[in-house]
Formats: C-alpha cells, structure tokens, sequence
C-alpha cells in the first residue's frame, strides 16, 4: 500500500489570541488518488485545515499549533509553505488575492519558473494546463478584466500548473455559474482519475460535488465528526447534521424512503425501482404562456423597466433591451450564466447606472445589496452603521456595540441588508424594491434558509424582492417568479415552479431527481408529492 | 477597460510598442524621459510632447494618455503660477501684484512664466511617458527581468503592483456600497474618511493574502528565472534603435539647442533646432510605423 499523501496526528490550533480552537484533535490520512470532500458549516474549521495541509496554518498565520501535519512525508513543521506548495496546489475562497500578476500567461508560468524550469517546460505546461482547463484563449488577457469565474479557472490553472499530487480547493464553485460549476467537478475529477491527483475540496453545496467524490470528512467544531464514504455521510447527516443534508437526501428522508442518495441518478433509479417515478417520455410543456400571465396582473410596478439598454463605449452590449415590471410584493429571482447581465441589471435598478436607451421607473427607493456585505460595514460599531429601530427589526439590537467584523456571516449579511434597506434616522425602511447581488456566497444552508425566510417575510409585507442568485436551491426557496438572463436579454419569465422545474443546470436538485413531476422544487414540496402518489397510480 | 477610477493598467494590445519585449520597451521609454529631463528648449520639448501623444494613439492607448494629459496639467498649472509668484530673476515685467509682505515686490515677470512652462512641459511628458510605459510595457516581463537581479526586490515589486489593481478595485466597491446607502442614514456620517479607513484596513489583509499566495507558488525558494531565448523581433530592433537614437540626439540637443529663460529669454530658433525636433519626433514615431506581426 502506497504512503499517506496528507497526514494529520492530533491536530489542534488556535488562531492568534483566539481561545477556541479552529482545529481540535484532527487526525486524519489521505490516500494518493482520493478525492475527498470537506463538509461543515461555517467557521467550523474546513478552511483551516485546508490552509494547514499547504503549511500556511501556522506558518503564515502564527497562533498555538499542537500536533504534526505531513504532506507527502514532509513535515509542516519544518517545511514552508514554499517548498509545500511544490507538492499541494492550492484555490482559497477568494480568487482576487489568488492572482499576483497582470497576464494570463505570466499568472501560469510563475509556479513554474519559481522550480527554475527552463522556458521550453515552462511554454509547455502553461500550454498543456491552458487547454485543460479551457483558458487558452485568455492566456494574453489581463488578470485584472477577467470575470469572476474566469479568475477562479486562473486561479486554478496557476494551482495546477506545477502538476501537485494535491490539489486543496475552499469552495471554488461557490461563484460560478451552474454550468461552470459542474465543468469544473467534472475536471477535478478527470484530472483526479488520469493523473491520480489528489483532490480535497472543502464546499457548501454538497449537491454539487458529492457524485464525484469517494469520501467525505464532517467538520463540526473543529473535529472530525464522520469520515467516511458518501453513502454513509449522507446517513450520517440525516441523524446528526440535517443542515449538511443534500436537498436529495432531504427529500429522501422526509419521503421515508433509504438509501439517501448520493446523487441525482441514484435517486431516480430507487424511485424508478419502487415505481415512484414516471418512466423517462417527452417533457409536458409548461402550464400558461406568459403573456396569459402577464395580463392577469394589477397594472401597479414598483420597479419597471422598458427596452433598458447598457452599451459599453467602444465595447458589447451588456442588455440588450430588457423590459420588466415587478409589483410590491412580488418576489424574483434572477438567474443566468456568469457575464449575463444580472448584476448590470440590478445596479440599473437602483439607479447606480444610467441606461445607454429604454426608461426605469420606481415607486419608490431600491435598496441594492451588493455581492460582499463586508464593503458596508466601514464602522466602528453596529451602531453606528444603522439606526437603532433598523437594528431591532433585522434582530441585531443585542449586538449594537459589537465590531461588524465580529458578527458572523449570516449577522454580517442582516446587518448589510439592514443599512441599505433602513431610511434616515427617524423613518423606517422606506425602499419599494430590495434587490440582492449574489447574497449566498459562501453561506452554509443554515445561513441560506434563514436569509430566504427575511426575503419571505419582506415580500409578504408588500417589499418588491429581487434576487440575483446562481443557486437555484435559493431561488426557490425565496423567490416565486424566476427570470433567466442570457447575453443582456431576459430569455424566460414565469414561476418559479415552472422554469426551475424543468432544465438541467437551472433546475433544483428535487426537480431533477422527480423530473418536473408536480412543479415540485424544493424537498418538503417533493415529499408532499410522493406521499400523495401511491407507486401503482405513477407507474407507467 | 484598462482604466479603473483613474489608475491604468497594462493590457496586451495589438501595438508595436507592445510586441516588443519589455527591457526594450522600458529602456526606450527612459531614453523618451531623459531626452525630456535633458533638453530645454521648449520647441524641443513641444516635438517630444506631441511625438509621445502620438506614441500614445500609435499604441492603441490615445484616450488614457488624454486623460493622463489632463491629470498632469493639474500638477503642472501650479507649478506655473508658483514659479511666476515667486522667481526674482526676470527682467520683462507683465503684471506688478505691488506689496506681497515677506514675499517683497510682487512684479510678474515673462521669464518666470516662460521657465515655469518649460518645467511644466517636462514634468507632462515625464508623466505621459510614464503612464504610456505602464499601460504598453509588460510589468511581469519586467519582474522577471528585475528577478533575475535582484529577488527581493522583485517580491516587493510584486506585491505592490497587484495591489495597486487590487486596492482600486477595492476602493471601488467600497465606493459602490456607499452609494447605495440611503443618504442621510447613520451609516452615511463621516463617510468618506470611514471609507478611506475601511479601504487602508482592508489593505493589510489583502497584502497578506497576496503574499501567501506568492508563498505558496513557491517565490521565496525560486530559482534564478530562467532566461527566455527570444529571437529579436522587427520590433525590438527598432525600439532599441531609437532609444539609442534618443539618447544621441538629447546628448547632442543639449549642446546644439541653447536656452536660457533668465534674466531674458533667449530662444534661438536655427535650423539645428528645427532639425533636432525633427529627428525626435522620428524618434519616438518610426518605431510605430512598421505594423507587421504585432497581433497580441
């Protein structure tokens, strides 16, 4: 049997005058050739670990450091993150400080000239990394104008260069797009079985990645909470961590049916062998046209926008004509690829931009909450970042004396919400529209479900929600119309029942294992579907 | 974009400027700043400024070089004024300010003027030059270069220019943030200096995240850079026969075309002036002439 690539002995560290630890007796191997998926919640050690696998924790980060951590016999005690990174290639959360160069080219080649390779290697493997990863056509291209999910491919091809036995990813799809996404899954799993690179992939959106992957570590507190295969994860969440559940395997226990799956396909295939799924036919077109719809609404609109244009001076088009009417109330969800215009959109809507043709009208303000709450919080204190009935409706009032910084991801996301969405100091939240840019990033599900009920509860107070979103999970949970965007123009407009339902990458994951049967979307609604179903009735 | 609030960056263009490799690209754009920081003779200076202003549109980058222009006479229009308030040594004068107190007789004089826009002429091409550089010169070709000379030094440089990027971008969505504040909230007092604060916070971490992953690309045990064998292109001989050129010409410019702005101005205009312009603004614009093979 071939050596550990990564071992951790009882790891336990702590941050730098923190007395929690973020790692707590962690003992851990991984094998050559695993792929392996890190799951837990929030702040609940997986990036820590990942940081260190490469020596970053504690060599770059300080703190108390107890234990030993071997990468590839080496250990991380007496080898720096230098001489590490040689064997673990490594993509963190945020792509931005992950490339240090201007050029596409010069960001692959850097790995490669720090081993003092000589220039024809050097030409050839940003060559051969280039096409692997599809970037090729944007080798001469500037770091800087890329896209979000063009970075992470960088970031991730600047990792792979050097061809480490050990690939470490924190949450790399959580930025891109459903079909980036799943091209990259697919990639790390190619390169996983062709070359036997190891892969351990901390992520959120275990739905996503667990199909390809052969283990998965639990982090719960900084311990190891289950390690194991998942098959036996999965059984492992559904009594200890329901929050870790794929939606899946929720459906499947909320449905009382075993196994839990692991992925799409084996969950159809026992509701197939139990006759609890309709045989594969030709899809039923979706319910009432849209125009039918459309007629059958109130004229009011709290935001409306006709044949909106954005022109780039001496560049493309990022929408192409756009028209839309959102009533007080309504909640939508906005959904495309990287690069289709969604953020251009909202930024529109809350008049931060200026259409080059077409007219916006509001009925009142547009509250926009960009991608990173973090650029909100420029204060000292919670108190000072929003008025103190603001604070008490969004149910940050206890920590008003706190640093923003201190809160956590999901009191940081209330918190920005609650200063774009609170009036002056003597109102109460006076905006029409609350728009949200992407507001999921790198929130666990229990973060998720908490933020969808805000939006719920907003839109049932009349507050016209809009919600750019590439988490389709999301989408239903919070929205009950979606729009598609694609190159700057809206290509479908319904409900979400009807256009999540139905598609292979902007469909939820209890849509695609019922295959649209029911227009049902989310877990409890698929459940409720197959109760009401007996098998003999569906069967065909 | 190759802009961002201002700030330029380089970006592969199909330019001669930017076929060519950067020590030869770099190395010109000094000889354009020496010649600059040489001659003196404003007619001189006039051809250099409008010679690199036609570099600018040559290497696809005219609109950032206008802007540029406009930033630099920002700083160049004070240095005008203060130089006409305060130089003694003219003899025509144009305007008399009277009393100034401690600054004594305020007589403004046309040398002070004139020696001022020479100054200010200078500083402008010194600017244009320099923005033109960095938008037309690869920086990482440069670093690699600097690397092989001196590593530390090349680390630094590394971090701070992909901060500057980084910093922008971030001072950016900062900015964007606080527009969508709602205006007289609690949040939106002291706005500005809380943002500056908030983007001069965020710059420690960024630095550090930079760093780490400079660290794990392996950059502090790197080996001397490997020297790339490029044939030199049609585009490299010209640049670096111009440079030469330049330095020949600001070296013997300094000679042939006197000037003094005090106590008179003398500015002889003789043909070896007028060739001397001539032959700088063939200088800096022949390399751009030649348009084949610089597809980016």
């Amino acid at each position: 049997m071939s050596a550990p690539i990564l071992t951790f002995e009882n790891v336990t560290y702590r941050y730098p005058g923190v007395e929690q630890p973020a790692l707590e007796e962690v003992s851990l191997q991984l094998w050559p050739g695993q792929f392996c998926v890190l799951a837990g919640l929030s702040g609940h050690g997986k990036s820590t670990l990942l940081r260190a696998a490469c020596g970053l924790v504690p060599h770059f980060h300080g703190g108390r450091f107890a234990g030993r951590v071997a990468l590839a016999g080496l250990s991380t005690r007496e080898h720096g993150p230098a001489r590490l990174g040689q064997l673990a290639g490594a993509l963190f959360q945020d792509p931005e400080t992950q490339l240090v160069t201007s050029t596409v080219r010069a960001e692959l080649s850097i790995a490669l000239e720090s081993r003092g390779l000589g220039a024809a290697a050097v030409a050839r493997g940003v060559e051969e990394v280039a096409l692997a990863l599809g970037i090729d056509s944007l080798l001469e291209r500037a770091t800087y104008e890329l896209s979000g999910g063009e970075k992470q491919r960088v970031a991730l091809g600047a990792a792979l260069a050097g061809r480490p036995p050990l690939i470490l990813l924190d949450e790399p799809i959580s930025q891109l797009d459903p079909v980036v996404g799943d091209e990259l899954v697919g990639l790390l799993r190619r390169l996983n079985q062709e070359w036997d690179t190891t892969i351990l992939l901390a992520e959120h959106r275990l739905e996503r990645c667990l199909t390809a992957a052969d283990r998965v570590i639990a982090l719960e507190r900084g311990r190891v909470a289950h390690d194991g295969d998942p098959q036996t994860f999965l059984t492992w969440a559904a009594r200890r961590a329901p929050a870790l559940q794929t939606p899946g395997a929720k459906l499947f226990a909320l449905a009382g049916l075993h196994p839990a799956p692991v992925g799409v396909r084996q969950a159809r295939a026992t509701l197939r062998a139990r006759a609890l799924l309709p045989e594969p036919g030709p899809a039923e077109p979706s319910a009432r046209p849209r125009r039918e719809r459309l007629r059958a609404r109130p004229p009011a609109a709290a935001l409306r926008m006709r044949g909106v244009w954005h022109e780039l001076r001496g560049g493309p088009a990022i929408l192409r004509g756009v028209t839309l009417r959102v009533r007080p109330g309504e909640s939508v969800a906005l959904m495309g690829r990287n690069g289709a215009g969604k953020s251009t959109l909202l930024r529109h809507a809350a008049a931060l931009l200026e259409p080059t043709r077409g007219r916006i009208e509001r009925s009142g303000r547009v509250a926009l909450l960009l991608q990173n709450p973090g650029d909100y919080l420029i204060h000292e204190r919670v108190a000072e970042e929003a008025a103190a009935h603001t604070l008490a409706a969004a149910g940050l009032a206890q920590l008003a004396q706190r640093h923003p910084r201190d809160l956590s991801a999901g009191e940081r996301q209330r918190l920005a919400i609650a200063i774009v969405s609170g009036g002056e100091d003597d109102v109460e939240d006076d905006a029409a529209v609350l728009a949200l840019d992407e507001p999921t990033r790198g929130m666990d599900r229990e973060a998720k479900a908490e933020l969808a009920a805000e939006l719920r509860r907003r839109a049932g107070e009349g507050q016209a929600v809009i919600v750019a979103t590439h988490d389709p999970e999301f989408a239903a949970a919070c929205a009950r119309r979606a729009m598609l965007l694609a190159d700057g123009r809206v290509i479908a407009d319904g409900t979400t029942a009807e256009l999540l339902a139905g598609g292979w990458y902007f469909a939820t994951e209890t849509a695609r294992i019922l295959g649209a049967a029911g227009g049902a979307l989310l877990p409890e609604e698929g459940a409720e579907l197959l109760a009401a179903r007996p098998p003999a009735e569906v069967a065909v | 974009m190759s802009t961002s609030r201002g700030l330029f960056f380089y970006r592969r263009l199909a330019s001669p400027l930017h076929a060519t490799r950067a020590g030869i690209g770099a190395l010109w754009a000094l000889a354009v700043s020496l010649a600059a920081l040489v001659l003196d003779h404003p007619l001189a200076l006039v051809a250099l400024l409008l010679a690199t202003l036609g570099a600018a549109a040559g290497a696809g980058v005219g609109h950032e070089l206008r802007h540029a222009l406009r930033t630099a006479l920002i700083i160049v229009v004070p240095i005008v004024l203060v130089n006409v308030l305060v130089s003694r040594h003219g003899l025509t004068v144009f305007a008399r300010l009277g009393d100034l107190g401690p600054f004594g007789q305020g007589d403004l004089t046309l040398e002070a003027l004139v020696y001022g826009a020479v100054v200010g002429l200078k500083v402008t091409i010194l600017i244009l030059v320099a923005t033109l550089a960095s938008l037309a010169v690869d920086p990482d070709e440069l670093l690699r270069i600097v690397r092989r000379l001196s590593f530390r030094s090349a680390l630094t440089m590394t971090v701070a220019v992909r901060m500057i990027p980084l910093l922008a971008a971030d001072s950016q969505r900062l900015a964007e943030a606080r527009r969508t504040r709602p205006r007289g909230g609690p949040g939106d007092a002291g706005g500005r200096i809380s943002l500056l604060a908030a983007i001069l916070g965020g710059a420690l971490d960024r630095a550090t995240d930079v760093a780490a992953t400079l660290e794990l690309r392996g950059f502090a045990t790197a080996r001397r850079a490997p020297r790339a064998a490029h044939p030199w292109s049609r585009h490299d001989i010209a640049f670096g026969a111009a440079a030469l050129a330049l330095l020949a010409l600001a070296s013997a410019g300094a000679a042939v075309a006197s000037f003094s702005a005090y106590p008179l101005v003398r500015m002889p205009l003789a043909s070896t002036t007028l060739l001397l312009c001539l032959g700088l603004a063939a200088a800096v614009l022949l390399p751009f002439c030649d348009r084949r093979g610089i597809e980016p």
